[in-house]
């Protein structure tokens, strides 16, 4: 029997790469035995991006009210539980996660039979880097991490994923709302799923905006680091 | 009876008629109305109860009773506003569910739809 293999693709106003990018999933050549379907969950665009998503053969999720991304990948997730998907990866709509690296997480996911494949931007230090504070900031969630699931996770705001049943089921249940990458390590880390790191090559964004801009960079460290400390003594819910 | 304890009677009856017709019309739930009712009725008691105060100051040790006053109600306002956010945290997880339910299950509507009559799109 085929694995099957769902495709989230979080968008939220990607009509400007979304049409190169579906077409790209919808045509990727995987390994034998996997089953794919795509799914796009819209987190309430202001844009055409649900007319796009509606010209391919995808399945659509349109969300009434903004989520954020962390509320949208749930939406795939419980999405993939609900229809029985063995398997879940999360490529951003905003077209940095190439398709084709798919493979890589896929072969990484057949070798180590991990949880949580992450696909990380350095350890081959190959590809899109992003910029000098996002770097540092990436170097003290790396320390974080550290100390807080015992891991070595160095990309852990990496949003390239893919879960296993047991990873879906989990976030399924508990994924935070806003910046959920890191925090949500934590979770899995103290539920003891196994995770782990494969090299891949990002791109820049094709369009749209990223949700981590300057002004709110820091927010985002204060919040990402209160969210980790908290999830790290929090009562199993 | 001081003109300034006849204002402050009247005005703490009206507040508190006023949260009664609040939760008689269903605009205020009666959970949260209760800490309304406690704060109006202390009013109304230190109206009519004018030495209350100094007594209350003494017995905590504040020399002014002013400063009592001050404090006891920035204490309140606290406690009460983190009530708020705890409140609001809860309306938007179960926001969050119910939008994640609604969504799947428009989309389950739409497949269903199709089947039935394929040349639809919509």
């Amino acid at each position: 029997m085929p694995a099957k293999l769902l495709i989230v693709v979080p968008c939220f106003n990607e009509e400007a790469s979304l049409p190169a990018l579906l077409p790209l999933l919808l045509s990727l050549k995987l390994p034998e035995g996997y089953q794919t379907e795509v799914a796009v969950v819209n987190d309430c665009s202001k844009d055409s991006t649900a007319n796009i998503a509606q010209k391919h053969a995808v399945t659509l999720i349109n969300l009434p009210v903004n989520l954020g991304i962390g509320g949208a990948v749930q939406s795939g997730l419980i999405y993939a539980q609900n229809n029985g998907f063995d398997l879940a990866v999360q490529v951003d709509g905003d077209g940095q996660h190439p398709p084709a690296e798919l493979v890589k997480l896929l072969n990484a996911y057949e070798q180590t039979r991990a949880n949580l494949v992450i696909g990380s931007r350095f350890i081959d230090k190959e590809g899109f880097q992003s910029s000098f504070t996002r770097r540092l900031g990436i170097g003290y969630f790396h320390w974080l991490n550290k100390l807080f699931t015992g891991q070595n996770i160095v990309d852990s705001t990496s949003g390239f994923r893919l879960f296993d049943a047991n990873a879906i089921a989990l976030a399924a249940q508990y994924y935070p709302d806003e910046y959920p990458e890191p925090e949500s390590l934590v979770l899995f880390a103290r539920k003891g799923l196994k995770i782990y790191e494969t090299p891949v090559i990002m791109a820049h964004r094709q369009g749209g905006q990223t949700s981590i801009r300057n002004f709110t960079s820091l927010y985002y460290c204060i919040k990402v680091t209160l969210a980790m400390v908290f999830a790290s003594i929090r009562k199993n819910r | 009876m001081a003109r300034i304890q006849i204002i402050t009677i009247l005005v703490s009856f009206s507040f508190l008629f006023y949260i009664a017709r609040l939760i008689i019309k269903g605009k205020l739930r009666e959970e949260y109305s209760i800490v309304w009712l406690i704060c109006t009725i202390i009013l109304i008691i230190f109206s009519f109860w004018r030495e209350g105060l100094d007594v209350m100051s003494n017995l905590f040790g504040v020399f002014v009773p002013a400063n009592l006053v001050f404090t006891a109600c920035i204490f309140v306002v606290l406690v009460y506003l983190l009530h708020l956010s705890v409140v609001s945290s809860k309306l938007q997880r179960q926001n969050k569910q119910l939008a994640q339910e609604l969504a799947l299950l428009k989309q389950q509507m739409n497949k269903a739809d199709k089947n039935i009559d394929p040349k639809k799109t919509e």
